[in-house]
């Protein structure tokens, strides 16, 4: 078979990411869906003035390179701590615990880091409208509140509705649980979150996943993620964080 | 000062609106003790944004946690039968399709027209929405569940909200650590009361006027 989409590392993975790159990084926060190993990768990289399309921006405060419950863990506030990133775009850009403030917040507050805060289903429909070839929709989210400002009204059914546009990103960084050669993906438990909505969403995605096995270990049942959507995946082991 | 009622019990008055077969998404907080009061007999199916759904109560074992079996309150839950999985798009076309029951809230302050302020405190300069906004939006029932008044003794249900809205005329039941408030076309209907106290002081830490309903009870157990 021609097609290789297996990476044996992480940081050739994220090589090619080039200085602001729009990047969507999957996961909710906890430890089950985040693309830990690729996040420290595209760190490492060092690429500058990213775009970081993802739920929150850093679980809970100064945790860029702590741990959870004793385990090792990263996520993406080392990207904005270290000052990668240009612009966020999210649901969760504040902590969860106000009065442990993370970094983006402080970055924010200085002036240093620019912010779009969507509702966390617009942010979800906005990317898989994305991935499905939508160039916009209507939703009842947001109508009469600060996300509403700026955008077009519209009534529908009696009910008024936003128009939000789809997001894209230019790499899309996702964790899941399986993968098979072909880059076909299966999730555990809360895995799925947006990781599965961004790897339709974006011109190169990247899957960290916990095991790559051969063509016919994956029951074609139970594929979440089509093979199609994915161009390279590489194994937790290869990482620092397992 | 008297006492109040604690979070249990909120959580528990709250939980008694969770009719058989509801499909119900708990926000972080007091909202998500509600999951340990669901009236005998009864099968509540919760919904967690980050998909999942028909999961059991909050995990305290270390030993049984799983790191997959996480709600969006970032607490780690048990498995149960009939349990599944799905993506965030799949989540809120649940959300906003209708096709949750009821949602319960905290809040930061709560309009007599059922507006609600939970997302943005003004001096902090960024806010939180997470799925709150479309689950007010679309939720069929939406209860709030908060204390009744700030850490301070400030007032959380005013004429107006004086924060940022989450969703306009979107509340249906307030319930606090003093009264259970049905928020009504005509204004807020005070249902019920915490033991030792009196109309006028519960309306003295509510801006809006209270409508005393005619069967006014006492909360009890």
């Amino acid at each position: 078979m021609s097609v290789n989409k297996v990476y044996e590392s992480f940081d050739e993975a994220v090589a090619d990411i080039p200085d602001g790159a729009v990047i969507l990084l999957g996961g909710f926060g906890g430890i089950a869906p985040v693309p830990q190993n690729l996040t420290l990768a595209l760190h490492r990289k060092g690429a500058k003035d990213l775009t970081i399309v993802s739920n929150n921006a850093g679980v809970d405060g100064r945790i860029g390179l702590g741990n959870i419950g004793g385990k090792p863990y990263a996520d993406h506030e080392i990207l904005v701590s270290s000052g990668q990133v240009k612009k966020f775009i999210g649901s969760v850009p504040g902590s969860i615990v106000v009065s442990r403030p993370n970094a983006l917040e402080e970055l924010y507050r200085q002036g240093k880091v620019e912010l779009e805060i969507v509702p966390q289903g617009t942010l979800a429909e906005r990317i898989r409208a994305a991935g499905a070839g939508i160039g916009a929709f209507y939703t009842p989210t947001g109508v009469s509140t600060e996300v509403a400002k700026d955008k077009e009204i519209k009534t529908i059914n009696g009910k008024e509705m936003i128009l939000e546009y789809a997001l894209k990103g230019d790499y899309a960084l996702i964790r899941a649980h399986k993968a098979d050669t072909m880059g076909n993906l299966v999730y555990k438990g809360v895995m799925r979150t947006f990781n599965a909505v961004m790897a339709t969403a974006a011109d190169v995605v990247i899957a960290e996943v916990d095991e790559i096995v051969e063509l016919g270990e994956l029951d074609p049942e139970v594929i979440v993620t089509p093979g199609i959507f994915v161009d390279r995946i590489v194994e937790t082991s290869k990482g620092e964080i397992q | 000062m008297k006492p109040k009622l604690d979070r249990e019990t909120i959580a528990l008055i709250v939980a008694r609106e969770f009719f058989d077969g509801a499909v119900v998404n708990l926000g972080g907080g007091i909202p998500t003790l509600a999951s340990n009061f669901i009236p005998e007999g009864r099968t509540v199916i919760f919904h967690s944004e980050n998909g999942m759904l028909g999961f059991g109560p909050v995990e305290y074992d270390e030993n049984k946690q799983s790191v997959y079996l996480m709600n969006a309150s970032a607490q780690l839950v048990q498995p149960r039968l009939g349990m599944c999985f799905f993506d965030h798009a799949m989540s809120f076309a649940m959300i906003r399709g209708g096709h949750v029951d009821i949602t319960v809230l905290g809040a930061l302050q709560v309009s007599e027209k059922g507006d609600l302020a939970n997302w943005m405190i003004p001096e902090r300069g960024i806010g939180v929405i997470g799925g709150a906004m479309d689950l007010a939006f679309c939720c069929k029932k939406l209860i709030i569940a908060m204390e009744h008044t700030t850490p301070k003794g400030g007032i959380k249900i005013y004429r107006k909200c004086t924060y940022p809205i989450t969703a306009p005329e979107c509340v249906d039941l307030i319930v606090t650590d003093l009264a259970v408030i049905e928020v009504t076309k005509d204004g807020l209907l005070l249902k019920e009361i915490a033991p030792g106290w009196t109309v006028e002081e519960v309306q003295a830490v509510t801006e809006p006027k209270l409508i005393v309903a005619e069967d006014l009870k006492e909360i009890t157990l």
